[in-house]
């Protein structure tokens, strides 16, 4: 059971995608995601949504994964789309219900801020489906670097982000574990009343932060005993190596975007 | 003129009061006067709360003694510049293998006191390599630490200390939450290391059978080191044992037994072999 436990999104693969360095993911997200929003025809909207699916088909992602990515902003799209299909008016009239009218104007312009959202979770996907937490983690704290300047600690924030995946695992079996323990005793964790759950909720959550205090407290001791000091300069490992694709990958988005203003579209 | 041992850690008239400790407990250590050379096995034994733990605490630099002082090479405990190196040259490994990993998969994991050292990734790298391929661990490299066993974990847990090229590795009852064949597989590796790597190790445990692996045991008793001398001299001496509430190895306690029954055994058997050569030889002479 606890193997299949998986961390994040990330789905292993070799894709192209899945090869950029994860700085660079990030970068070309940021960039694109602004394109995204400065995009005033359907000509343009249409060929960054078809750019991220061949990307998305490239990546071998399944299919399952994108709507299982839409569905958390399912209700923000369903209320846009009444927002404007109701409230916009402009060309001519295609439906009227007693006073309310859906008007053309209305309908094209619900369609393409939907296209748009779906195009921004999809470009979102690909970044966090194709990066390792660990990966991504430290790719933002690469971003967030200039704000250690003005006294953030975020190469401390990047190393409890790291250490968070590294346990997130291991309390995970040990609630399991106490989980058997209490039902082995008589427990129910699925019957009742959600009040009733949560109450039976207790007996696993108190003993479940009692071991992750202690846990922390002997990590602590080992992380100093292995030289780790707050503040001090580090090096890592793995080192994110800017690779000729990943250059390439940056110049085409930023020729995209150019295109995109030169051409109004 | 034999050459004098190169002492890798000394405590000179070593104390320590945990804080809130009243008057009238008697402090965590007490006045511990001791040199461990250079290349050594010393196991130390001790009731529970005898201070084992914070002594290996106080030899890594992660408590500062209330008394007296700490060398490590040479280099004093208290001297904050410094405690990198001490902590470089003796490595600490844990009881409970799952909270001493610290990241997501096994190479970073060996990795993470050299990238403490602000090594160069190439450096890094290669040592992370050659240390894992030392202790057979190179299968294991991408592994998330959740999915090890507990005696590879405490592997990986050695290799990162390993891979700091250290002096001396002070262990506080590594295999205490191991099966046997994990116990087994860590002992056999702190052996090796030691046999053939001449790096010290000093192991606290409360397994008398592990302390038998040593070449010198230290019997630490309400702060004090009580007794200290060969592990064939030490673990068999039954008598002192038993009133400070330790047991000796099952060999020692059989010959004691047999001893008791009239058998004319030699007092220093400590190893299973010993015991089954008297035993045939016995069966001869009589
Ligand atoms: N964090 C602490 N705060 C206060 N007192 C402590 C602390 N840790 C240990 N002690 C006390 O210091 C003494 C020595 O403890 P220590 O943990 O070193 O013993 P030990 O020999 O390692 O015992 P065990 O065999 O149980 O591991 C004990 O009396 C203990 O109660
Ligand atoms: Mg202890």
């Amino acid at each position: 059971m606890s193997r299949s436990i998986t961390l994040g999104q990330y789905l292993p693969g070799n894709s192209y995608v899945h090869r950029l360095n994860p700085r660079l993911k990030i970068l070309a997200l940021l960039l694109l995601l602004v394109l995204l929003f400065s995009l005033n025809s359907f000509a343009g909207l249409f060929s960054l949504l078809a750019m991220a699916l061949l990307l998305l088909f490239s990546a071998r992602i399944p299919f399952r994964y994108f709507l299982k990515g839409l569905r958390p902003i399912l209700y923000i799209v369903i209320f846009a789309l009444i927002i404007y299909l109701f409230f916009t008016k402009g060309g001519v009239v295609l439906l009227r219900i007693g006073s309310f009218t859906i008007e053309s104007e209305g309908v094209r312009e619900g369609f393409f801020v939907i296209t748009r959202l779906i195009t921004l979770i999809i470009f979102s996907l690909l970044v966090t489906l194709t990066t390792t937490p660990l990966s991504l983690t430290h790719g933002m704290s690469f971003f967030m670097k200039p704000l250690s300047k003005i006294g953030l600690p975020t190469d401390e924030v990047a190393m409890i982000m790291a250490i968070a995946l590294r346990f997130i695992p291991t309390l995970m079996e040990e609630s399991q574990r106490l989980m058997r323990a209490q039902v082995s005793r008589g427990a129910d964790f699925e019957t009742g009343s959600i009040f009733r759950r949560a109450q039976n909720l207790v007996p696993l959550i108190v003993p479940l932060f009692v071991s992750a205090f202690r846990r922390a407290d002997d990590l602590a001791l080992a992380m100093e005993a292995r030289g780790y000091r707050l503040g001090a300069k580090r090096t890592r490992l793995h080192v994110d190596k800017v690779l000729p694709a990943d250059l390439g990958t940056l110049i085409f988005v930023i020729i995209l975007i150019a295109a995109a203003f030169y051409f109004k579209l | 003129m034999v050459k004098k041992p190169e002492i890798i850690i000394e405590a000179k008239a070593l104390e320590f009061n945990y804080p809130g400790d009243s008057l009238n407990r008697s402090s965590a250590i007490n006045g511990i006067d001791m040199t461990v050379n250079r290349g050594e096995y010393l196991a130390i034994i001790g009731p529970n709360g005898s201070g084992k733990t914070t002594l290996l605490k106080l030899f890594n630099a992660l408590l500062a003694p209330s008394g007296g002082e700490v060398l490590v090479e040479g280099i004093s405990t208290v001297d904050h510049e410094k405690v990198p190196l001490i902590r470089r040259s003796c490595g600490m490994i844990f009881q409970n293998p799952d909270n001493q990993l610290v990241a997501t998969t096994v190479e970073e994991d060996i990795a993470f006191g050299l990238e403490n050292l602000a090594l160069p990734s190439a450096e890094i790298r290669q040592r992370v390599t050659e240390v894992a391929q030392r202790l057979h661990l190179d299968k294991l490299l991408l592994h998330p630490p959740h999915l090890l066993s507990g005696g590879e974990k405490q592997r990986v847990a050695i290799a990162g200390i390993l891979a700091m090229q250290p002096r001396c590795i002070l262990m506080d009852e590594p295999t205490a939450m191991l099966d046997p064949s994990g116990r087994r597989e860590v002992l056999d590796t702190v052996k090796a290391l030691n046999r053939e790597e001449g790096i010290a190790i000093i192991h606290v445990t409360h397994f008398p059978e592990e302390a038998a692996h040593a070449d010198r045991v230290l019997v630490l008793n309400q702060g004090e080191v009580v007794e200290d001398g060969p592990a064939e001299i030490i673990l068999t001496d039954l008598e002192m044992l038993h009133s400070y509430n330790l047991q000796g190895t099952a060999v020692v306690e059989l010959a004691a037994l047999l001893r008791q029954d009239g058998f004319n055994l030699p007092t220093r058997i400590l190893h299973n072999r010993e015991l089954v050569n008297s035993l045939c030889q016995y069966e001869r002479k009589s």
